[in-house]
C-alpha cells in the first residue's frame, strides 16, 4: 500500500518536466483514484469469492466455436479502418508468439527480434519484385532465409547469458536495420521496396482487405495451434527447464545448446512468416518499419501479456496494437504510457497479465 | 566396479580445489565423501558430472572414459546428481520437474508433437506415469500438481532426488542431501537412501551430518584441501588420526 503510494508519487514527479505542475498533479490524483478503484474491486472480489457462485457449467468447446464464428464474420461487420487494425494485430500476434518462444519459453532475452521480422519482410519483397515469384512461392523461401539468419545469430549469441545476450541481439537488430538502410543496390535504402503484388490462388487475386484478413487469420490460428502443441511436448518442457535453471537442465540430460538453437530457429520461423505477411499486406517495405523500437514493442507484448503464456501473448499483442489506435489523440504520450505500464506491471504483477498455467492437470487437454 | 577416478586434478589458476584424487566405487554401495568446508567435495562432483572439465586425470564410468564429456552426455550414460543449493524448476509443477528427468529416456520430437501422433501420445503418458511412480517412491505424489517452489524446503530437496532418479541413473550423486533438514526428516532421508541402494543403484553422497554418514555409508572418503587423506569403512575413518587432525586440528603438546 505504502509502496504503491510512493510509486504513484514517483511517477508523477517524473512526468513533471514535460507535463507541467498541473499535469503532474492531475496524473497524481488520476493514478491514485485508479488505484483506489483497483483496491475496492480487489476487496469486493474477495467478498464475492466467499459467496459461492452457482456453478455455470459450459463446454469450453462451445466458447471456442463462438469465438471462431465471430472471427469469421468480422470482415462483414467492421469498417475497413478497423479491419486494417485487426489484420495488423494478427501479424503482431504471430510475431509475438515467435518471440515468446525465445523469451518466454526458453528465457533468452532477445532485443533484436525486429531484425528477423525485417529479414522475412525484405526476403519476401525481393523474391516477389526481383525474382518474380508469387507470394506462395516467396513465403516458404523467406521463412527459410529468416530461420538461417536465426541460426547465424545463434552461433555467437548462445555462448552468452542474460544481459550479454541481450546486448548482442540488440546489436544484431541494429546491424540489420543499418544494412537495409544502406545497401542501396539491393534494398533501395530508405526509399524501401514497393510494387509487391498481391497473393493469387488459382489465378484469383486476393487483393481486398477481407481477403488479407482471412489469410492472416489462418496463419494466426496455425501459429497458436503449433506453438501450443510444442509447448506441451518434450521440447517445450526442455525449453522451460532451460529458462528455470540452465545448469540443472543440462544435468537432467538436456542438450541446452541444441535446444537454444531450436528456440532461436523456431522463433525466427514465425518472425519470417509475420514479415512476409506484412510485406504483402503493405505492398511496400522500408527500414523505418524495423527499428529498435519495434523490437521493444514486440518484447513489451510478450512481457505485458505474461512470459510463457500463449493466451497472454495474444492478449498483449491485441492490447498494444488496438489501444494506441483507439487513443490516437494521445499519440505523444504513447511511449510514456507504454513505459509506465511496463514499470507498473513489473512492480505489481511481474508474471504478466495472464499467468501461464503450470499444473499438469490444467495443462492436459 | 562402476566408477573409477584416476589422479583427478582441477585447477583454477593457482588454486587447486581437487588435487590428484583417485578412488574406485563398487557397484551397489553407498559411498560418502566428507571433509571440512572448502575441501573440494563439490568441485569433485562437478568434475564427475561434466559441469567442470578436469585439468588432469580421468573419470571412468563402467570402464569407459567419460572425462570432459558434457553434463547431458554424462547424464545420458547413467550418472545423475542433485545440487547443494536447491536447483528445482520453480515455476513448473512438481510432476513436470520429474517429467524433465525423463528427457534422455524419451525421443519424440517436433513434428510428432505438432501432429500429436499415436506414438507421441503413448510416450507422453508413459513419461507421466513413470514420473508419478518416482514421486510415489519419494513420497511426495500428493503434491504432483503444485508449483515446485511452493513446496517446503525438505520436500524440494526430495523432489530433486526424484527428478534425478527419473533420469534412470546407475549412479546417484547427492550433494548434502541432509543439509537444513530437521532430525525427523533426516531419518526419513536415510531410509530413502537405503531404499535407493536396495533398488540396485550406487549412491555417492557429500554430507556433513555425521549421523547420516556413519549410519548409511559402506565406505567413506575424506578430502582435505583437495587431497584425499583417508578412505575406508565408517569404523576405520572414525579412528583415523589424520581425519581427526583435519577436523579438530593437531594437538599441541607444549
Amino acid at each position: 500500500m505504502i509502496k504503491a503510494l510512493l510509486f504513484i508519487l514517483w511517477i508523477s514527479f517524473l512526468s513533471l518536466p514535460f507535463m507541467g505542475i498541473k499535469g503532474a498533479l492531475f496524473l497524481l490524483f488520476g493514478i491514485s483514484f485508479a488505484y483506489g478503484i483497483f483496491l475496492a474491486v480487489k476487496k469486493s472480489s474477495i467478498i464475492f469469492k466467499e459467496v459461492k457462485m452457482p456453478g455455470i457449467s459450459y463446454e469450453p468447446r462451445i466458447l471456442y466455436i463462438v469465438i471462431f464464428i465471430i472471427l469469421l464474420a468480422l470482415p462483414f461487420g467492421l469498417k475497413d479502418y478497423y479491419l486494417d487494425v485487426v489484420i495488423l494485430a494478427g501479424i503482431y500476434i504471430i510475431l509475438a508468439l515467435g518471440l515468446s518462444v525465445v523469451i518466454g519459453f526458453c528465457g533468452l532475452l532477445n532485443l533484436g527480434f525486429a531484425a528477423f521480422y525485417a529479414i522475412g519482410a525484405y526476403a519476401c519483397a525481393l523474391f516477389m519484385t526481383k525474382a518474380g515469384l508469387g507470394f506462395w512461392g516467396a513465403l516458404p523461401l523467406s521463412i527459410l532465409i529468416t530461420m538461417i539468419s536465426g541460426f547465424i545469430l545463434a552461433f555467437p549469441a548462445l555462448r552468452l547469458h542474460g544481459d550479454y545476450l541481450a546486448i548482442v541481439t540488440l546489436g544484431f537488430g541494429e546491424i540489420v536495420h543499418l544494412t537495409l538502410n544502406n545497401w542501396d543496390s539491393l534494398t533501395h535504402g530508405p526509399n524501401g521496396i514497393s510494387g509487391i503484388t498481391v497473393p493469387f490462388i488459382f489465378g484469383f487475386a486476393l487483393g481486398s482487405l477481407s481477403h488479407y484478413y482471412y489469410i492472416v487469420l489462418i496463419f494466426v490460428l496455425a501459429a497458436i495451434f503449433i506453438v501450443r502443441r510444442i509447448y506441451y511436448s518434450r521440447t517445450g518442457r526442455a525449453w522451460l527447464a532451460i529458462r528455470e535453471d540452465e545448469t540443472a537442465a543440462e544435468a537432467m540430460g538436456i542438450n541446452t545448446t541444441k535446444y537454444k538453437f531450436l528456440a532461436f530457429a523456431f522463433g525466427a520461423f514465425w518472425a519470417g512468416l509475420a514479415g512476409a505477411l506484412f510485406a504483402s499486406k503493405m505492398r511496400f517495405v522500408s527500414p523505418e518499419s524495423f527499428t529498435f523500437m519495434e523490437s521493444v514493442f514486440v518484447a513489451c507484448m510478450v512481457i505485458l501479456g505474461g512470459l510463457g503464456s500463449i493466451p497472454g501473448v495474444i492478449f498483449g499483442s491485441l492490447l498494444l496494437v488496438v489501444l494506441p489506435e483507439a487513443l490516437r489523440e494521445f499519440q505523444l504520450y504513447r511511449m510514456l504510457a507504454l513505459g509506465t505500464g511496463l514499470v507498473l506491471m513489473m512492480v505489481f504483477r511481474p508474471q504478466g497479465l495472464i499467468k501461464p498455467k503450470t499444473t499438469i492437470n490444467h495443462r492436459g487437454h | 566396479m562402476i566408477l573409477e577416478v584416476r589422479n583427478l586434478t582441477k585447477a583454477f589458476g593457482g588454486l587447486k580445489p581437487v588435487e590428484e584424487v583417485s578412488f574406485r566405487v563398487m557397484h551397489g554401495v553407498i559411498l560418502s565423501i566428507i571433509g571440512p568446508n572448502g575441501a573440494g567435495k563439490t568441485t569433485l562432483f562437478n568434475c564427475l558430472t561434466g559441469i567442470y572439465s578436469p585439468t588432469k586425470g580421468h573419470v571412468l564410468f563402467e570402464e569407459k572414459d567419460v572425462t570432459g564429456k558434457k553434463p547431458y552426455e554424462v547424464t545420458a550414460k547413467g550418472v545423475a546428481r542433485t545440487f547443494q543449493n536447491i536447483r528445482i524448476f520453480g515455476s513448473m509443477s512438481v510432476l513436470e520437474n520429474v517429467m524433465i528427468g525423463q528427457h534422455t529416456r524419451s525421443k519424440e520430437g517436433f513434428l510428432s508433437a505438432v501432429m500429436k501422433t499415436a506414438k507421441f501420445r503413448r510416450e507422453e503418458s508413459e513419461i507421466k506415469s513413470k514420473a508419478y511412480e518416482y514421486l510415489e517412491f519419494i513420497g511426495i505424489a500428493d503434491y504432483a500438481d503444485a508449483d515446485a517452489d511452493s513446496l517446503p524446503y525438505g520436500d524440494q530437496k526430495r523432489l530433486e532426488i526424484a527428478r534425478a532418479l527419473a533420469t534412470e541413473p546407475k549412479i546417484l550423486l547427492l550433494d548434502e542431501p541432509a543439509a537444513g533438514m530437521n532430525p525427523q526428516e533426516t531419518i526419513e532421508l536415510m531410509k530413502l537412501i537405503n531404499r535407493i541402494k536396495e533398488w540396485g543403484k550406487t549412491v555417492i553422497l557429500i554430507e556433513h551430518d555425521m549421523k547420516v554418514v556413519m549410519g548409511i555409508s559402506d565406505r567413506i572418503i575424506v578430502l582435505d584441501h583437495g587431497v584425499k587423506i583417508a578412505e575406508g569403512t565408517p569404523k576405520e575413518i572414525q579412528n583415523n588420526p589424520d581425519v581427526i587432525e583435519a577436523y579438530l586440528g593437531k594437538e599441541d603438546i607444549f
